[in-house]
């Protein structure tokens, strides 16, 4: 047991030092999320008929864009193990004795840190853009957790496609197919009161839905989640620990 | 005398059933991708101790053959056993035990040589004091102490190299795989390999098997070669037995051609040259 925690970790640790060899990539990636923000939440809080309750439209959807940050950097996560396949330093990990659930938890671990590390920028921005933050030591450590938990999910699916796909030019098709449907089908960026019953019923199906939900009361003053923060987790917890153990059978597959 | 280790790092030391077991044993081994028989009905014996080549053109199922024995790749039939375990049933046990260096680059580019070093002695359960000991002596013994903390990917092709053999050697394994150790070397990093390669085996008593085509690799290193051909085996023996049955001065290129024919392309396919080639360039 002990050598699984420590195995894993040795994997996380691996891809930690590189975020530390290489931190401009954290800040190249923080772009996007950034512009979400700035421009089209700016522009859709001029409209008044979305309805987000209490909240702001830029302070609904901050949490939701927090949310699609790291969803769109997780999803591509397979690119760099097939990459590392082909350079043949997975074989290596795969020769070595940590189990394959300690190597796929291992990269979901490293996934979520990085994904903590971006979304501070993302709350710096969104300080200054006076969105209502909960900056309460609970709230922030709830996002945290929040956050790293998604981007585990979104990383482990992806680390699975890539299993089965197992080459560069699919897995870019398939990871370009897959991110807008995650995210639309969410309540990213409008409430689920608002969508037509099959796109809720698609919703609902969604982990990102449950993560963003979380976020709402965790990251937002005055924000509510819908269904219950221990649903939340609760729901993305066990949606992780199945992704793990597919992606775990699926892991020694991508060298052949 | 040993300092104290991890249960597992002890386990991968040279274990006692290690000595009983051949390093490597192989009955009627047999892989297939789809139509093609990349190993075809393969039995081998590798005695604990040796440095066995496994000799072959391009296609001729090296690889593959390594790669089931290493549990990377399932047999289609028959059965291999390393140390006595058996690589299907057993996997977790051979894994503990051997080392591997796979024919693509396996360092990671993005990390400094000690890091890469640091990550697996973790993945294999070194304890920390020990951790420390080993790192610093595979690093001096590779003549990489003064890279240590330079990104690999700044590093030559020979260095990289012999970071792997670091990397593999830091939890003792009494068996080590390499697939074409020096392919895209120039001479003198290749020299150097060898000369590391034949200290480890001295200093560590580690079982050496390792794939190539070149000939002249498998005369200076290999006691023991088995020359495939389209999946099978089709001349066993040391390189100087080889080249007496055939007689006349032969040398082993020539006993390698007698055995494969003339076309050392032949059975190659497009793939295979292409990533030998993109191994070459990475490495030079
Ligand atoms: N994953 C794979 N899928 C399909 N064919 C493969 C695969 N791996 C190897 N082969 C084929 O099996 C044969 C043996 O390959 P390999 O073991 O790599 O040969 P070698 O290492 O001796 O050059 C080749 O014809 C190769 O194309
Ligand atoms: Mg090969």
């Amino acid at each position: 047991m002990f050598v699984f925690l420590r195995q894993t970790l040795a994997v996380a640790e691996a891809e930690v030092r590189k975020l530390r060899h290489d931190p401009m990539e954290l800040l190249t990636r923080a772009i996007q999320p950034l512009l979400w923000l700035v421009v089209f939440g700016r522009v859709f809080g001029r409209l008044r008929e979305i309805p987000t309750g209490q909240l702001s439209y830029l302070d609904f959807m901050a949490p939701g864009i927090l949310a699609q940050s790291v969803l769109f950097i997780a999803i591509f996560y397979g690119i760099s193990v097939i990459w590392e396949r082909d350079l043949g330093i997975l074989h290596k990990f795969l020769v070595s004795p940590a189990s394959r659930v300690a190597l796929v938890s291992g990269k979901a671990l490293s996934a979520g840190v990085r994904a903590m590390s971006q979304a501070m920028i993302i709350y710096a921005v969104a300080a200054l853009m006076k969105i209502h933050l909960r900056l309460s030591v609970g709230a922030v450590l709830g996002v945290l957790a929040s956050i790293a938990l998604g981007a585990a999910i979104f990383s482990t699916f992806s680390l699975a496609v890539a299993c089965v796909v197992k080459t560069r030019e699919r897995f870019m098709g398939i990871g370009q197919v897959l991110t807008m449907p995650l995210f639309f089908a969410s309540n990213a960026i409008y409430p689920l009161a608002m969508m037509p019953a099959w796109l809720r019923g698609l919703a609902a199906a969604n982990p990102l839905t449950y993560q963003v939900d979380a976020l709402r009361e965790l990251m937002i003053d005055g924000g509510r989640s819908l269904f219950g923060l221990p649903l939340d987790f609760a729901v993305d917890a066990i949606v992780l620990v199945a992704l793990i153990g597919l992606g775990a059978r699926l892991y020694p597959k991508i060298i052949t | 005398m040993r300092p104290a280790v991890s249960e597992a790092a002890a386990r991968c030391g040279s274990g006692a059933e290690g000595s009983a077991a051949p390093a490597v044993e192989t009955v009627r081994l047999m892989r297939r991708f789809g139509p093609l028989t990349a190993v075809d009905d393969l039995n081998l014996l590798v005695p604990a101790g040796a440095i066995f080549g496994l000799l072959g053109p391009n296609g001729a199922g090296k690889s593959t053959t390594i790669k089931m024995l290493t549990t990377l790749l399932a047999p289609t039939s028959g059965s291999a056993r390393v140390l006595g375990f058996d690589v299907a049933r057993q996997s977790v046990e051979v894994r503990w035990r051997i080392g591997y260096i796979p024919q693509l680059l396996s360092a990671d580019g993005s990390l400094t040589g000690y890091e890469n070093l640091l990550v697996f002695a973790k993945l294999y359960d070194i304890r920390r004091a020990e951790r420390a000991r080993r790192i610093q002596e595979a690093l001096d013994f590779m003549g990489l102490a003064d890279a240590a903390d330079t990104l690999v990917r700044r590093y030559s092709g020979g260095m990289i190299r012999r970071l792997e053999i670091a990397q593999s050697m830091l939890h003792r394994p009494a068996v080590l795989f390499l697939d074409e150790p020096t392919v895209g070397l120039d001479p003198v990093a290749r020299h150097t390999v060898w000369t590391h390669l034949r200290d480890l085996r001295r200093q560590f008593g580690a079982t050496i098997l390792m794939t190539t085509h070149d000939m002249e690799e498998a005369d200076q290193l290999c006691e023991v070669v088995a020359i495939m051909h389209r999946g099978r085996v089709v001349a066993l023996g040391s390189p100087a037995d080889l080249k007496v049955t055939l007689g006349g001065g032969a040398t082993l290129d020539d006993v390698f051609v007698h055995y494969t024919g003339t076309a050392f392309e032949e059975g190659a396919r497009y793939q295979d040259v292409a990533r030998d080639r993109r191994t070459a360039r990475r490495l030079g």
